[in-house]
């Protein structure tokens, strides 16, 4: 049993967890203090005083989000003294910010724009003067800065520093202070690793995404262009969050049905690309166990942790599979063997992936991403630029039908369903590299000691008559700490899945944008990834090597997996990077 | 005011190097020994460019932003070296309602500087300083220790041309 402590809130008598902060007891009792800069385990700092609330003897108002309870304590935290102080502090933070809210990315989920709407702000230019000299940086591929809508909170900061990447922080001071990259250089002359998690965390619109959704309205207006889209596997469970749908809801087929009636010529499953992958990666794993290494093999679907590798980690790159992303394999097969099986020039394709990742658009351009002569994928978007196409076409996403993938490519298994999830790669991985090394089919699929948010997931499977050892980690923090290990010769693993963002895919900085108060308290990764373990159990096949698509794409193109084929146009390479 | 970074070529030398990880080694195992060790690189090196907060870094296992936050944070700290003849004007009260600004900009337009910045050849840096309890002689400048007082503008290029 938990020690408790009995605190008064508002007069109410209450039973909470010694430990906890006054913000989480007031929680317990149904009042949810507003906050901008706190975000549980992240950022807790106490600095922006929007949870301020009255503690009896306190000399003045506290933060809540940092003080802790004791006992006897007498706490109100909806007085005129702190709705005041509250009000001032929007009012303060109104006065250096850029309120074009109507043209903003960010306008109807915007924290900042949410308490000022409930705190019953009249005037947003109470306080008039002097404003900062703000800057944007649009450096980057996959990120676009306006500093004009900074608060200043340090959640992005913190959300980089858990990452281990630590790219970005306060400059200067005072009413200079600014967040921005060291020496003030722009972001593609620092290491980011376009992981876009300072996205996610964001609660303005000061960082979001390059939007590209013009580019891919264009293309497919344009006749002259046979435009194709493939959604990755994560993307079902989260889109629906963009239209009101609750967490953990699976929309895939609705989502297919609003990509064909937003005019796309073929809707693609990434969930295909995903399973060859798996074939490739799981035969690319066992020719490295039969010819002694490198080993750990280490996946290699996240763009993000591919670019943190070459930054920081240039020495472990020939551990790192040469497997293309499911991503770029879907893409290139659309444009070798699909544009050849339809007669279609390569150059008038058009591969629209639709990912909950911003490090995909950086992916895309990557070299030796060209199979068929030209980028396998042309426009990566995510899953905010789908919403935010949807919208505009003023598509009634609940009321849509469920509709299929089409068929071409549009068949896939559950172990292409989980790579959304941490643990799924590998778990995808060793259902096929099971079947092989024991040379028969296995009736057990589930590997679920790699399943799970933990930050070390470690297990030994007894399979051929060998012991493989694997790990899995996700969030660059959990893999730095890993990887160490690995440079120094410990741990004997086999293979090693690793997934940029905390929680894999789910937790892309891609995904629909989720305000603190949900990121803080509820299991926004876990609701997730249940929709994907959910979809995975309910699939008639569930190894990639039994997708019929797969086989027949061996038997008719790529013959078998590692050959000289499937090297041209599924595998690519690596290269180093200078930090700064 | 932004700290001014500069864009003159680093002219660090063996020994500094040498020096810096003498205080890097030092401070190594210290919790918050970043503030220390950019005070005494800085009298090594007299400045703090990328060069020396990137060594700084590596050798504290700190991110180079958390080194640069710091070095902004402080206005003790500066980022563009000083040059052999450095010239400080005080923007205090007092020098400041007595024309300290007139003076300051005539000095920017004769060496082509602004304030925290150094002269390509190195010879002349411009600080504007807060008061340096001289306020009698209001507006006052020094080039390294020599005090100037009751400066006017015209009387600028006249004391620079005293320095070699």
């Amino acid at each position: 049993m938990e020690n408790m402590v009995n605190i008064k809130i508002n007069g109410m008598p209450l039973s909470v967890p010694s430990g906890s902060t006054v913000l989480e007891a007031a929680r317990m009792a149904g009042i949810d203090i507003p906050t901008l800069c706190y975000l549980k385990g992240i950022n807790e700092i106490g600095a922006c005083r929007m949870c301020v609330v009255e503690v009896k003897g306190a000399r003045s108002l506290v933060a809540s989000c940092v003080y802790p309870v004791n006992e006897g304590m007498e706490v109100q935290t909806n007085t005129p003294k702190i709705q005041k102080s509250r009000k001032m502090t929007l009012e303060m933070l109104l006065s250096v910010h850029n309120k074009d809210c109507l043209a903003c990315k960010r306008s109807g989920n915007c924290e900042f724009q949410t308490l000022c709407n409930e705190m019953g702000i009249e005037d947003s230019n109470r306080f008039e003067g002097a404003m900062p000299d703000a800057s944007t940086d649009e450096s980057t591929l996959h990120l676009v800065r306006d500093n004009s809508k900074c608060i200043l909170c340090r959640r992005c900061v913190a959300a980089c520093e858990a990452q281990h990447v630590a790219v970005i922080g306060p400059n200067n001071r005072g009413f200079d202070t600014h967040i921005a990259s060291p020496f003030e250089r722009s972001l593609n002359e620092v290491p980011c690793v376009s992981c876009g998690q300072c996205i996610v965390v964001c609660p303005t619109g000061a960082l979001t995404e390059r939007d590209q959704c013009d580019e891919v309205m264009a293309a497919i207006n344009d006749p002259e262009k046979f435009v194709v889209v493939q959604t990755a596997p994560a993307i079902r469970a989260t889109l629906g969050e963009c239209f009101g749908m609750p967490v953990g809801s699976n929309v895939k087929g609705k989502m297919v049905a609003a990509l064909r009636r937003l005019g796309f010529d073929k809707v693609f499953d990434t969930d295909l690309g995903a399973d060859l992958t798996i074939v490739e990666e799981a035969n690319e794993l066992l020719e490295r166990v039969k010819n002694g290494g490198p080993l750990p093999l280490i996946t290699s679907c996240s763009p993000g942790w591919i670019k943190f590798c070459e930054y920081y980690y240039p020495e472990l790159l020939p551990n790192v599979s040469s497997c293309k992303s499911p991503q770029q394999m879907t893409g290139a097969v659309i444009k070798t063997w699909y544009a050849q099986q339809n007669h279609i020039d390569p150059k008038n394709i058009v591969v629209v992936s639709i990912m909950p990742c911003t490090a995909k658009k950086f992916e895309v351009k990557r070299d030796d991403e060209e199979a068929a002569g030209v980028p396998d994928v042309d426009i990566a978007l995510t899953t905010r630029e789908l919403a935010r196409l949807i919208n505009m076409a003023h598509i009634n996403f609940a009321r849509l039908p469920d509709e299929e993938f089409d068929p071409a490519l549009g068949i896939s298994t559950g172990a292409a369903a989980i790579f959304g999830a941490t643990g799924g790669v590998m778990e995808a991985a060793l259902r096929t590299a099971a079947e092989k090394l024991e040379g028969r089919s296995l009736d057990s699929v589930d590997y679920k000691e790699v399943r799970g948010t933990q930050s070390l997931k470690e297990a030994v499977y007894h399979v051929g008559g060998m012991d493989i050892k694997v790990a899995a980690v996700s969030g660059l923090n959990n893999a730095d700490e890993l990887l160490k290990k690995v440079k120094n010769g410990e741990g004997g693993y086999h293979f090693i899945e690793i997934m940029c963002c905390p929680g894999g895919c789910v937790n892309g900085g891609g995904q629909p944008i989720q305000p603190a108060s949900v990121r803080s308290f509820t299991d926004l990764i876990g609701d997730r990834s249940k929709a994907l373990y959910e979809e995975d159990k309910n699939l008639p096949l569930r190894k990639s090597h039994e997708n019929p698509i797969i086989k027949m794409l061996y038997k008719e193109y790529f013959e078998t997996p590692g050959s000289h084929k499937a090297h041209e146009v599924l595998h690519t390479s690596y290269t180093p990077r200078k930090r700064y | 005011m932004q700290k001014r970074i500069s864009n003159l070529p680093f002219k660090g030398t063996p020994e500094q190097k040498q020096k810096l990880d003498e205080i890097i080694e030092r401070h190594r195992e210290q919790k918050g020994a970043i503030l220390p060790v950019l005070q005494e690189a800085q009298e090594v090196y007299g400045y703090l460019p990328v060069e020396v907060q990137g060594m700084i870094a590596e050798g504290l296992g700190v991110s180079l932003e958390e080194v640069y936050g710091v070095a902004t944070f402080y206005s003790q700290f500066s980022l563009t070296p000083k040059g052999r003849y450095n010239i400080s004007i005080c923007l205090g009260t007092a020098c400041y309602v007595k024309g300290a600004a007139a003076v300051l900009d005539k000095i920017s337009s004769v060496l082509g500087i602004q304030p925290e910045e150094c002269t390509p050849d190195g010879k002349f840096s411009l600080t504007a300083c807060r008061c340096v309890g001289a306020c009698g002689l209001a507006p006052v400048l020094t080039v390294n220790g020599d005090v100037y007082g009751r400066m006017t503008p015209d009387e600028v290029e006249q004391i620079l041309a005293k320095y070699e």
